[in-house]
C-alpha cells in the first residue's frame, strides 16, 4: 500500500471507530441511564415497574423497621407530597438515618415497594440551602461581648 | 490547506460543554422542596415545653388572630446562631415569633436562648421530629409565616438574612 | 502575623506571575532581549513564594489558630497532628492554594532545569504557564482567600468529618492534585509551541517526563483512591463509577494516550499535531472534573455546596483557558508540517489505536458523567450508574490490552505481519490455556470476566516479550518501564475480571458462636466487645475464620460513633476488616445490631465477601506506576545531566 492509502485507511478506520462509539454510547446511555425520581412521582405512575431508577427522598421517621432475617429494613421515603414504601436487603450506609435525606438506586416491584439494591444517604447537618453562599462572611461564630 | 475545518472541532465541543455548565449554573438543581401546607392550616400537634422557663406550643394556639412566624430550629444546628440577630430584630419589630425545637434536649435548648437571645413566645419540643415531618420541613432552620386564622401563608427554608426581615414584616402587616 | 505574611507572600507570587507573564509576551512579539531573561528567575521566585506561603497556612493549622477563619471552621484543637496539617488542604481555600503551589514548583522546575528547547519556545512556555498560575491567584485572592482573620477568634474550631480523618485521605487529594497540575505543564509546552511553532522531536521530550511524571502520581492517586473507597467506605467495591472518580479517571486516560503518542513525536517525529491536541485535552480535563465536582455542578455522594459565585468565576477561567488554547491549536496546527509518513502496520500504527481507543474511552466516559446535567436541561433528572461504564469501557478496554499485546512487537515504520505472528505462539498458548481451563472448571462465568481473564493471560506473557533474548542488564530502562507497567496492567485486569466473576457474598444476622460459611472459610462470630479510640467509641466484632486446611484468623471489623460536633448528631462509620490470603481477601463488615422479637438474644448484621485476586488490583496498579517511573527515570533530563557530568569526571580520571 502506498503511505497515501495508508492514512486513507487510518482515517477512515477512525472514523468508523468514532461513529461505532458514538453508537455504542448513545444505546448504552438509553439501556442504562436511570431516572431520579421523587416519591410525589412514582406515586403519579411515572416510574414503571422492573425499570432501574433512582428514588431520592426523605426517610420518614419512624418508619424503619427491620425484618425477621435481621438484615432486610423496609421504611418509607417522602418528600413531604408522598410516600413511597422501601426495601432493602444490606448493611445501610453511616450516614443513614430516619428523618435525613437519601438516594436509593433500585426498581420498583409489581406491588408498589420500591426494591433499592444499594442505599446513599445524605448528611443534613450541615444543611445549607442555596442563598447561604453568602454566609461564611458575615457569620459570627462567637457573639460580640 | 485542506481539512481545516476539523481542527474546530475540538473547540466547537468545548463551546459546547461549556454551554451545557454555565446552563446548569444559571439554574441550579432544584433542592428545595416546597411544603404542599402552603394555603393550608398547620397540622394538629401539642408539643410539651423546650426547657424550663417556656411555654409549649399546641396548634390551636395559632390561630389567635394576630400573624405569625414559627421557627423550626434547634441549638445543634450552625446556622440557627446566625439566624438569631434577624429573628430579634424581627422581635423588636413586633412580631410573634413561635419556636419549635427539633430533637433537642432542655438544658441545650436553655443554653442556646441564654447566648443567643430567646425572641420565642412560646416554644415546643419536637424530639422525634415527627411536626418537623407533618410541615414538609426538610431541615433546620425553617420559618413558616402563619395568618390570623393558622393557615401558613409562606416557607422559608434555611436562615433568614438580615435583607428578608422588611419584607417578612410586610407581608405579615399585610395580612391583618 | 503569620497569616498576614502568608498573604503578602501571594500578592508578591501574582506580581512574579504577572511579570513573568508579560515579559515573555513582549520577548515573544519582537521585545528587547533582556526581558526573556527575567522570565526564568521570576518563574523560579514565584513557585517558591507559593510553596512558602503554603507552608505557612500549614505553620497555622499546626498552631490551631482559631484566629483565622480557615482553621477554625476546619480544625479542632484536639485533632491529631496529622489531621491538623492535613485539614491545611481538607477544604476548598487550602486546596486552591495546593493547586497553585504545585501550578508554581512546576513552572520553576521547568525553568530551573529545561535546556533542550528553544529560548523563545521556552519563554513562551512559561509565560503560559505563568498565565495559568494568574487566574488562580485572581480567584484565591478575590474570592476564597485562605488567610481571612475572623474579628473575635472563637475558643475552638469545627473540626473535620470523622468520615474525612483517614490517614490515606489525608495523603489523597495531593497526590492527585500533583497529577492534575503535572499536565499543566504539558499544556504549557503545547501552548508554547504553538506560539513559536516549534512542534517536534526537541518539544516532545521536554514535555516527555512531566507527562510521565504526572501519570505516575495520577495512577498512584487512583489506585489508592479505589483502596481507600474499598476498605473505608464498607461497601466492599473497588470503583463505583462515581462522578468524582469518574472526573479523576478522564485526566488519566487523556495522560496515557499522550504518553504514548509523545513517544511517537519524540522517537520518530510523528503525530505532532494530534500531541498537541493531547497536551492541551490532558490539563483542560484537569481542570474541568476538578471544579465542576467542587463547584457543586454535579452531584455526588462527595461533592459540597453549591456557591454561584465561585463556580461563575472557575467557569470563566476555566473558558478563557482551554477555550484560548483550543483557538490557538485550531488556527496554528494547520501550518504545522505534516510529520514522517508509517504504515498502518508497525509501532506508530499501534499507537494511533490505542490512542484512539483510549480518547473513545474517555469520550464516553465523560459524556455518561456530563449526560445527567445535558438531560436536566431538557427536564429530565438522570443518573448514569455502573451498568452503563461497565457495557461501554469494558469492552473498548479489552480490544486495548489486545492492541498491547501487538503493539510492542512490533517495529517503528513498518512491519509485516508474518514477523508478529511468529512473536505470538506463547502469548496465545497461555490465552487458550486460561480460556479452556476456565470454561472446564470455572462454572457459569459472564463473558466480559471470561474475556478479561483470558486477555490478561495473553497481555502478561506478551508484555515479557520485548525481554526475550536481550542482555537484561543492557535493556535501557524505558523498555523496562514499558515491560513492568504492561505487566502490571495484566495484573490489574486479571484481578477485576477474577473478583468479578468468583465473588462470593454472605450476609447475615449472626448470634455470637454461630458460623458463617463463605467460600472457603468457615466464619465463626465470637462476639462483640465496645473499646474507645482516640476520638470515638467503638464496637468491636470479633470473627474467627478458619480455612479448609485448618489454619484460623481472627478479624476484627468495627462500627465507630463519633460524637457530634458542636452537639451536632453523632456520626458512625463502618470500619471492614480485612484478611489477605494469597487467593484473595476476605472482607468483613460489622452492621446494626438486631433484637429478637422476644428481646433476648441479641445478633449482628455481618457482611462478608470472598474476594478473590482482589488485591492484583492494586498491585497492578502500583506496577503500572513502578513502570511508569522506571521510564521517567530513563528520560528525565536530570538524570542526563548527573550521566554526562559523571562521564566527563571519568573522561577527566582519565586523562593525562
Amino acid at each position: 500500500m502506498k503511505p497515501k492509502h495508508q492514512r486513507l485507511v487510518l482515517a477512515l478506520l477512525a472514523l468508523a471507530g468514532i461513529a461505532g462509539a458514538g453508537i455504542l454510547g448513545a444505546s448504552a446511555l438509553r439501556d442504562e441511564a436511570a431516572y431520579f425520581r421523587t416519591p410525589a412521582e412514582v406515586t403519579a405512575g411515572k416510574a414503571e415497574t422492573g425499570e432501574a431508577m433512582r428514588l431520592g427522598g426523605m426517610v420518614a421517621a419512624g418508619s424503619i423497621a427491620r425484618q425477621a432475617d435481621g438484615v432486610t429494613i423496609r421504611f418509607v421515603a417522602t418528600d413531604g407530597k408522598a410516600s413511597v414504601p422501601v426495601e432493602f436487603t444490606g448493611i445501610v450506609p453511616d450516614l443513614f438515618a430516619e428523618n435525613s435525606g437519601m438516594v436509593a438506586d433500585g426498581r420498583m416491584r409489581a406491588d408498589g415497594v420500591f426494591v433499592a439494591d444499594r442505599i446513599l444517604a445524605k448528611h443534613d447537618e450541615r444543611y445549607m440551602p442555596p442563598q447561604m453562599g453568602e454566609m461564611p462572611k458575615n457569620m459570627k461564630l462567637v457573639p460580640e461581648e | 490547506m485542506r481539512n481545516r475545518w476539523i481542527l474546530f472541532v475540538p473547540l466547537a465541543i468545548m463551546a459546547l460543554l461549556f454551554g451545557a455548565f454555565v446552563y446548569r449554573l444559571v439554574t441550579p438543581a432544584e433542592t428545595l422542596i416546597q411544603s404542599q401546607w402552603i394555603n393550608k392550616p398547620m397540622p394538629l400537634f401539642d408539643l410539651p415545653p423546650a426547657t424550663a422557663g417556656v411555654e409549649g406550643l399546641k396548634s390551636s394556639q395559632l390561630a389567635d388572630g394576630r400573624p405569625r412566624l414559627v421557627n423550626v430550629f434547634a441549638s445543634w444546628c450552625i446556622p440557627c446562631r446566625a439566624e438569631a440577630a434577624q429573628l430579634e430584630a424581627l422581635k423588636r419589630a413586633g412580631v410573634p415569633i413561635d419556636g419549635i425545637a427539633i430533637r433537642d434536649r432542655p438544658e441545650d435548648v436553655a443554653a442556646f436562648l441564654n447566648e443567643f437571645g430567646n425572641p420565642f413566645d412560646r416554644i415546643g419540643s419536637d424530639q422525634q421530629s415527627s411536626v418537623q415531618i407533618a410541615l414538609g420541613s426538610s431541615g433546620v432552620p425553617e420559618t413558616f409565616l402563619i395568618d390570623g386564622k393558622g393557615i401558613i401563608r409562606e416557607q422559608i427554608q434555611g436562615v433568614i438574612l438580615a435583607g428578608d426581615v422588611p419584607r417578612i414584616i410586610a407581608k405579615l402587616e399585610a395580612m391583618k | 502575623m503569620i497569616a498576614e505574611l502568608g498573604l503578602a507572600l501571594l500578592w508578591m507570587a501574582a506580581a512574579l506571575a504577572c511579570l513573568s507573564l508579560v515579559a515573555g509576551a513582549l520577548f515573544l512579539r519582537g521585545g528587547p532581549k533582556d526581558l526573556a531573561s527575567l522570565v526564568r528567575p521570576a518563574s523560579v521566585a514565584q513557585g517558591v513564594l507559593t510553596a512558602a506561603a503554603f507552608g505557612l497556612l500549614i505553620a497555622l493549622f499546626v498552631r490551631s489558630d482559631m484566629s483565622v477563619e480557615l482553621v477554625a471552621r476546619n480544625s479542632h484543637s484536639l485533632k491529631p497532628m496529622l489531621f491538623k496539617v492535613a485539614g491545611a488542604w481538607g477544604n476548598h481555600e487550602g486546596s486552591m492554594l495546593l493547586w497553585l503551589t504545585i501550578l508554581g514548583l512546576s513552572g520553576a522546575l521547568v525553568a530551573l532545569f529545561e535546556r533542550r528547547l528553544r529560548e523563545d519556545t521556552l519563554v513562551a512556555t512559561l509565560a503560559a504557564q505563568a498565565a495559568l498560575s494568574l487566574g488562580f491567584f485572581a480567584f484565591l485572592l478575590f474570592s476564597s482567600n485562605p488567610f481571612n482573620r475572623l474579628p473575635i477568634a472563637p475558643p475552638d474550631g469545627q473540626g473535620l468529618n470523622p468520615l474525612l480523618q483517614d490517614p490515606g485521605l489525608a495523603f489523597h487529594p495531593p497526590t492527585l492534585y500533583i497529577g492534575y497540575v503535572g499536565l499543566s505543564v504539558a499544556f504549557s509546552f503545547a501552548v508554547g509551541a504553538l506560539v513559536t511553532r516549534e512542534i517536534g522531536p526537541a518539544f516532545a521530550r521536554a514535555m516527555r517526563p512531566w507527562v510521565l511524571g504526572s501519570w505516575i502520581f495520577l495512577t498512584l492517586g487512583i489506585t489508592a483512591g479505589s483502596y481507600w473507597a474499598y476498605y473505608e467506605l464498607g461497601w466492599g467495591g473497588w470503583w463505583f463509577w462515581d462522578p468524582v472518580e469518574n472526573v479523576s479517571l478522564v485526566p488519566w486516560l487523556a495522560g496515557a494516550a499522550l504518553l504514548h503518542s509523545v513517544a511517537v513525536t519524540a522517537t520518530r517525529n510523528a503525530l505532532r499535531a494530534w500531541t498537541v491536541m493531547l497536551a492541551v485535552i490532558g490539563f483542560s480535563m484537569s481542570m474541568v472534573g476538578t471544579f465542576i465536582v467542587r463547584s457543586g455542578l454535579l452531584t455526588s455522594v462527595h461533592s459540597f455546596a453549591v456557591d454561584p459565585e465561585r463556580g461563575t468565576f472557575l467557569l470563566v477561567l476555566m473558558a478563557i483557558y482551554i477555550g484560548g488554547a483550543l483557538a490557538l491549536f485550531a488556527l496554528r496546527a494547520g501550518t504545522v508540517a505534516e510529520g514522517k509518513k508509517f504504515a498502518l502496520l508497525s509501532r506508530e500504527g499501534s499507537l494511533v489505536i490505542n490512542n484512539l481507543l483510549l480518547t473513545t474511552i474517555l469520550a464516553l466516559v465523560l459524556l455518561g458523567t456530563l449526560y445527567p446535567i445535558v438531560a436536566e436541561a431538557m427536564g429530565e433528572k438522570i443518573s448514569v450508574g455502573p451498568p452503563y461504564y461497565n457495557k461501554v469501557a469494558g469492552p473498548l478496554a479489552l480490544i486495548l490490552c489486545l492492541v498491547m499485546v501487538a503493539g510492542p512487537l512490533l517495529a517503528w515504520r513498518r512491519d509485516d505481519g508474518k514477523r508478529l505472528w511468529s512473536r505470538l505462539p506463547p502469548a496465545v498458548l497461555a490465552g487458550a490455556l486460561v480460556l479452556f481451563g476456565l470454561v472446564l472448571f470455572g462454572g457459569s462465568v459472564r463473558i466480559l470476566p471470561l474475556l478479561g481473564m483470558t486477555v490478561a493471560a495473553v497481555v502478561a506473557v506478551a508484555s515479557l516479550a520485548p525481554l526475550w533474548g536481550r542482555n537484561l542488564r543492557r535493556t535501557p530502562l524505558p523498555t523496562w518501564g514499558m515491560v513492568i507497567a504492561h505487566f502490571g496492567v495484566a495484573v490489574a485486569l486479571a484481578g477485576m475480571a477474577a473478583e468479578s466473576a468468583f465473588i462470593k457474598e454472605r450476609l447475615v444476622a449472626a448470634a455470637p458462636g454461630e458460623t458463617v460459611k463463605v467460600d472457603d472459610f468457615a466464619v465463626t462470630f465470637v462476639g462483640v466487645r465496645p473499646i474507645a479510640g482516640p476520638n470515638y467509641t467503638a464496637i468491636e466484632g470479633r470473627l474467627v475464620a478458619t480455612t479448609g486446611s485448618g489454619a484460623s484468623f481472627t478479624l476484627r471489623p468495627e462500627a465507630r460513633t463519633f460524637p457530634g460536633l458542636m452537639g451536632g448528631p453523632p456520626t458512625e462509620t463502618n470500619e471492614a476488616a480485612l484478611l489477605t490470603r494469597p487467593g484473595g481477601q476476605l472482607y468483613a463488615v460489622l452492621g446494626q445490631p438486631v433484637t429478637s422479637p422476644d428481646g433476648t438474644a441479641e445478633r449482628y448484621q455481618l457482611r462478608l465477601w470472598w474476594k478473590p485476586l482482589v488485591w492484583w488490583i492494586w498491585l497492578g496498579g502500583a506496577l503500572i506506576a513502578i513502570g511508569a517511573a522506571l521510564s521517567m527515570l530513563g528520560r528525565a533530563q536530570l538524570l542526563a545531566m548527573w550521566r554526562t557530568h559523571r562521564s566527563k569526571k571519568a573522561q577527566e580520571r582519565f586523562a593525562p
